[in-house]
């Protein structure tokens, strides 16, 4: 017998949630709908009296202070259509993890009740509105309130209850027979199966199995399409590379050369040749570690999430952050701080635009910020910095880019499983989720991908996560573990195949704990599901590790062994199901040969003629969504929990102003006396200088992250950084052409500054072809993330201003670089210069530092995305007073509006007190500084132009009105 | 000898590093001890001075914030958590502390009812907020909590679902027999002073004995100078701190 229980809230209590869905469905442009009820739901099957269900809706499921409940059997449940109200019902397709059903049945066992078989949650919509048809509740049904991806909803007609079909058992293995098959057949036959490899790989793989003399499991066949995937081992990053273009500083003929390896020659060559002593590990593990001081390493990874967040915005960054999360729990480490990079299309866009199959921008962004934090705050990981650009270059393809940093004792991450190790999974249960996510995102989209990927978009448990760190830091701390790695792309194939590499390993896929009974042993085998950790663990060791797993509700299961004999064998029910050898597995993969040729874009070199007042403009590019504050975004993510955050995302007077980085500093560092170092994070990105060249933003993107933690008290020479690419279709030659630009910048940039690359991620195939055939691609997107080691958190500055009558520097010098700037943006200027690079900044940076650690700086902020003027208001904004600046003192152009807007590198502003300024320009000698201004206490900004006469006059009430958003559009 | 508390974690608390850093820095012996280990008899809550309540997300709040947690304690502590309180040894909730205080009726307990007599909901704004507030204390509730505590405390809350909501007749009851122990401190308009939209602007409660106090807000996130949001301006006091003092004070005469 089946069961709904439904609560609602109480009449005379205010249900906040209908508030935003009434707002989401004007914003859809949806007439006539006066109110709507949401009503929770909770399905429910077993042989259930009536005093036994409300037993447990009162002790479970209502809150008797605000909330009514009614429970009745399923055949007895209606639902409304028409006359002015209709009901939705929206329930999760069977197998997609429910957690409130988990915690219902918990629940029950809890208190003891009988008869529950099993549990699903769902919620009723009921729409009101004497003008309201059919098809505008369809419509909202479909826009708002589910995700056919992971929802179903009904239309007045109740929910069939969404209890997981259990399937019947399945046949052990299929077998795929390759021989005989040619190019063509082979490329088929990976199409046909979504297997995303080429020809050469098949034929590879077909060799393989040619020379064992047998045919191919339907196992083995998906484990190496998703270790060869180009999400798992960056093929084009491991690329034999024929480039074609100019130098880098893009006067020179074009040259035709070979790049062996963008990785190895572009990124792991510059952190060889910076070659610092305090990086503990770089590119070989889940997450790159460096030092923080003698006892303490720090490790970050920085991640994409962009394929699983375009069609199901809030799982797809849910478990884009879990995914780093454990990136980072693989090494060892305690997650202590998050950031967060989001690319969106313009939330104003209009729904015509819109290529079928694309979600709205605005349920885009709505959904990764609630995916972000639900995630983050649940695991109790403080999320401290990051980014949001909206550009109608993502419209199509958002891009997600999650980051996660952690603390572990040095020399406590082991990395070395043993025959005989046990193989050791912790965590959550296998389910038929997130099949073949590593080979999806390793494709184009375009209108049928949700159809046919749908299973490969997850829903994270942040709680099962949680628990399971507990349990491995237990365990390290224990040392009873050789090795560890996270379950992620690729699922158990590509984490114990991993783990396995040198050794071999034997598996008994039967053991594996599953959500529901009827996978398949491939599916087992592949399935993404989240929350899953793989150790391995001597012998001696298990026991232990049991009871500290069921101390903390984490379940722990022993797969098999590593063998030693090389070979990676998967058994199902005491059959063998698989076989591969680790040598083939993970270096039978042959090196593509690819094309990539980059021309410098036709434009002109024209000056910017400001065709507004530059007061206008200043207001008008503190209220672009790319400046302005994104406090309505920050402030749903906990940035205070582990209590280490002692520089925060908001600074100054209100806590309004921006924060250049933030500072974290572990719990257990904190809490030990004397000197405390921290640990900065920051973030460059900058797009629109890549159309221009790529190269130039490699440079630029560098500088930014790196001037972002030199500005809060970071010291220039224990600066590390990691690079996300996410591009377009690497086998159309110009996509690929301006990465390899790009990269080039990122090595010159990178020994330039001395900063190592630690880690890294690509995103390639950012492309969406639409149902008319056009093909959308993103702007090559290049996120530079920075960790910067502040030497002691009590000398960290901010950039709110701090006191009046004091002196304005401006630290580097202001060149013609108003191409891609933000003012471009705003007037619509096509032409110009992107920021050429500053070789120099380093040493200006160092004697910032110093100045900085000497107690010297009142107040820091970066000059980047509006100039000087923007970055002037808003330490103004941070500090609630005035300030003048004449142009004229400026050093670098002549012309006043570039002065003013240009985004040259290298550049900060700083505040210091007037008995500081004499040691603080000695400081500085050698590299371009300027006194160009001071402090005032009438709360107006005024910049002169060079002749002497107002160029900017304004109030900082107005111009934090304009940054805030008060009143303005959202 | 120092005061022991019992830091109860239960699957899904986060904050339960943070109050132990509090409580360490306030004079206590802290152990974090999960749930189980106390349904299995691994620890006992008598051995205990103090006990605390983190904050978090207990079992992900999926049957609303705290409801699970509270179900659990009743269930699992039982006996010994009854006499524990009624012995008038101190206990405090914090966050999701507060939530599962609230719902398994131990806040605000009027007329020794263990029923649900208030609760506390999403916010106003719909949205997880995080910002610092002001905490005024209410020096004149009878409760060892609040001694002396004459200056606001600074703090920051991160919670989703803290607005206090109850009906009228228990809402009275709480302000007559002096059981706020903490109000938003309002500078400008109610929002986002009042972060969430709590009546009467209540951040935190004590039951009528005045040793259970349960609050929203996170007092031990601000328990050392370097963690003020206005550091970088001259403030450097640890506001948060004083509370903790005052229970583990408390704890010690147990």
């Amino acid at each position: 017998m089946n069961y709904c229980v439904e609560v609602a809230t109480k009449p005379g209590f205010r249900d906040t949630r209908t508030d935003d869905l009434k707002d989401q469905i004007e914003l859809l442009g949806i007439p006539g709908v006066d109110s709507v009820d949401i009503a929770d739901r909770y399905y429910l099957s077993g042989p259930l009296s009536p005093e036994t269900l409300d037993h447990l809706t009162a002790s479970l499921l209502a809150d008797s202070v605000i909330e009514t409940a009614r429970s009745f059997p399923l055949d007895k449940d209606h639902a409304v259509s028409g006359a002015g109200t209709y009901t939705v019902d929206v329930v999760l397709h069977p197998g997609v993890t429910d957690s409130p059903a988990e915690s219902l049945l918990a629940g029950i066992a809890e208190i003891g009740l009988n008869g529950v078989e099993q549990a699903a949650t769902g919620r009723r919509y009921t729409l009101h509105g004497t003008a309201l048809q059919q098809e505008h509740v369809e419509r909202i049904a479909a826009e708002l309130l589910a995700n056919d991806v992971i929802q179903t909803y009904y239309v007045g007609e109740p929910a069939p209850p969404p209890f997981t079909v259990t399937a019947t058992a399945v046949p052990a293995t299929n077998e795929i027979v390759l021989q005989g098959l040619d190019h063509n057949q082979l490329v088929a036959l990976s199409a046909a199966r979504r297997l995303s490899l080429d020809g050469d790989e098949m034929q590879a793989i077909q060799a393989y199995f040619a020379q064992q003399g047998r045919p191919a499991t339907e196992l083995e066949l998906e484990t190496l399409a998703q270790t060869w995937s180009e999400h798992c081992v960056h093929k084009t990053f491991r690329a034999m590379i024929t480039y074609t273009g100019p130098p880098p500083d893009a006067t020179g003929p074009i040259e035709t050369t070979t790049v062996d390896s963008i990785l190895d020659e572009h990124i792991r060559a510059a952190t060889e040749a910076v070659d610092k002593p305090w990086v503990r590990s770089a590119f070989v593990d889940d997450a790159g570690i460096v030092a923080l001081d003698d006892t303490t390493d720090l490790a970050f990874k920085v991640e994409t999430h962009n394929h699983p967040s375009a069609l199901e915005p809030f799982g797809g960054a849910n478990t884009g952050v879990g995914g780093v999360v454990r990136d980072v729990i693989g090494v060892s480490a305690r997650p202590i701080a998050n950031t967060d990079i989001l690319c969106f299309g313009p939330q104003d866009t209009s729904f015509d635009e819109l290529p079928e199959g694309v979600h709205h921008p605005k349920r885009i962004a709505d959904g990764v910020i609630a995916g972000i934090e639900d995630y983050g705050n649940k695991m109790g990981i403080p999320t401290v910095n990051g980014a949001v650009i909206y550009d109608s270059g993502y419209t199509a393809n958002p891009l997600v880019f999650c980051g996660c940093l952690g603390a572990l004792p040095t020399g406590s991450h082991p990395t070395a499983p043993q025959p005989d190790d046990r193989v050791v999974v912790l965590g959550g249960r296998t389910g038929r989720d997130g099949l073949r996510g590593a080979t999806f995102s390793s494709m184009e989209a375009d209108h049928t991908t949700s159809d046919l990927s749908g299973s490969a978009v997850q829903i994270g448990h942040p709680i099962h996560e949680k628990q399971a760190l507990e349990v491995i830091i237990n365990a390290r701390d224990e040392r009873l573990y050789n090795a560890i790695t996270d379950c992620g792309a690729g699922g158990l194939s590509s984490s114990v195949g991993e783990m396995a590499e040198e050794l071999g390993a034997i598996v008994h896929l039967e053991r594996v704990p599953l959500k529901y009974p009827g996978l398949a042993p491939w599916e087992i085998w592949l399935s993404e599901a989240q929350e899953r950790m793989v150790i391995a663990v001597p012998d001696k060791n298990l026991e232990r590790l049991a009871e500290i797993a069921a101390a903390l509700d984490v379940e722990m299961t022993v797969l098999g062994k590593f063998t030693g004999d090389g070979i990676l064998r998967i058994d199902y029910n005491g059959s063998t199901v698989g076989e591969i050898e680790c040598e083939f597995l993970h270096n039978g993969l042959p090196r593509q040969h690819l094309t990539a040729e980059w021309r410098p874009p036709e434009v002109q070199a024209r000056r910017l003629q400001l065709p507004m007042e530059p007061t206008t403009a200043l207001l008008a590019l503190l209220a672009d969504p790319n400046i302005r504050s994104k406090e309505d975004i920050v402030r749903r993510y906990d940035h205070e929990v582990q209590g280490g955050t002692v520089v925060k995302p908001f600074v100054g007077i209100a806590q309004a102003g921006p924060s250049d980085a933030a500072v974290v500093t572990p719990l257990d560092v904190h809490r030990q006396a004397g000197v405390v170092p921290g640990a900065a994070l920051a973030v460059g990105v900058n797009p629109a200088y890549g159309t221009l060249d790529p190269y130039r933003m490699a440079w630029a993107t560098v500088d930014e992250a790196v001037r972002n933690v030199v500005a809060v008290g970071a010291d220039p020479d224990r600066i590390s950084i990691l690079d996300n690419f996410s591009w377009g279709n690497p086998r159309i030659p110009d996509r690929l052409g301006s990465l390899v630009r790009c990269t080039q910048g990122c090595y010159d940039a990178a020994v330039a500054y001395g900063t190592p690359f630690i880690s890294g991620k690509d995103s390639l195939n950012n492309e969406y072809t639409g149902i008319d055939g056009r093909k959308h691609t993103i702007p090559g997107t290049l996120v530079i993330s920075s960790l910067g080691i502040v030497p002691d958190v009590t000398n960290t500055v901010t950039s709110d201003l701090k006191g009046v009558g004091h002196s304005l520097y401006i630290v580097g010098a202001t060149g013609d670089h108003l191409g891609g700037s933000a003012l471009a943006g705003l007037v619509e200027f096509e032409g110009g210069s992107a920021p050429a690079p500053v070789p120099a900044a380093i040493t200006g940076y160092r004697a910032l530092h110093e100045a900085i650690a000497s107690g010297l700086v009142a107040a820091c902020h970066d000059v980047s995305e509006g100039g000087i003027s923007v970055s002037a208001a808003e330490m103004a904004i941070g500090g609630g007073c005035g300030l003048t600046i004449s142009l004229r003192d400026v050093p670098g152009d002549d012309d006043d509006t570039t002065k003013a807007f240009s985004e040259s590198l290298g550049r900060l502003l700083v505040e210091i007190r007037p008995e500081n300024t004499a040691s603080f320009e000695e400081l500085m000698t050698g590299y371009p500084t300027a006194a160009i201004g001071e402090t005032t206490d009438d709360a107006m900004i005024q910049i002169k132009s060079s002749d002497g006469s107002p160029f900017i006059v304004v109030e900082v009430t107005a111009v934090t009105a304009a940054w805030r958003s008060v009143g303005g559009p959202r | 000898m120092k005061p022991r508390a019992m830091i109860i974690h239960a699957s899904g608390t986060n904050r339960d590093h943070d109050v132990a850093w509090a409580l360490e820095l306030a004079g206590a012996r802290p152990e974090i001890v999960h749930i189980n280990a106390i349904r299995d008899g691994e620890c006992r809550l008598l051995d205990y001075q103090m006990m605390v309540l983190p904050g978090g997300f207990s079992y992900g709040d999926d049957l609303g914030a705290g409801k699970l947690w509270a179900i659990a304690l009743r269930n699992r502590l039982g006996r010994d958590l009854e006499k524990f309180i009624d012995i008038g040894r101190p206990v405090i909730g914090i966050c999701n502390g507060f939530q599962a205080l609230v719902k398994s009726g131990l806040l605000p307990s009027l007329h020794g009812s263990s029923n649900q007599q208030t609760t506390l909901t999403r916010n106003e704004s719909g949205k997880f907020e995080c910002r610092w507030v002001d905490l005024e204390p209410n020096v004149a509730a009878n409760s060892f909590w609040t001694k002396d505590l004459n200056e606001p405390i600074h703090c920051p809350v991160a919670h989703g679902e803290g607005r206090f909501v109850t009906d009228g007749d228990t809402l009275t009851a709480i302000e007559d027999q002096g059981l706020v122990a903490l109000r938003y401190r309002i500078t400008g308009p109610r929002y986002p002073s009042n972060p969430n939209g709590s009546a009467n602007d209540i951040a935190g409660i004590i039951n009528p004995d005045g040793n259970i106090l349960g609050l929203m807000p996170h007092p031990e996130d601000h328990i050392v100078p370097a963690q003020h949001p206005g550091r970088h301006r001259g403030k450097t006091n640890g506001s948060g701190l004083p509370l903790f003092e005052n229970g583990v004070e408390h704890a010690s005469l147990m």
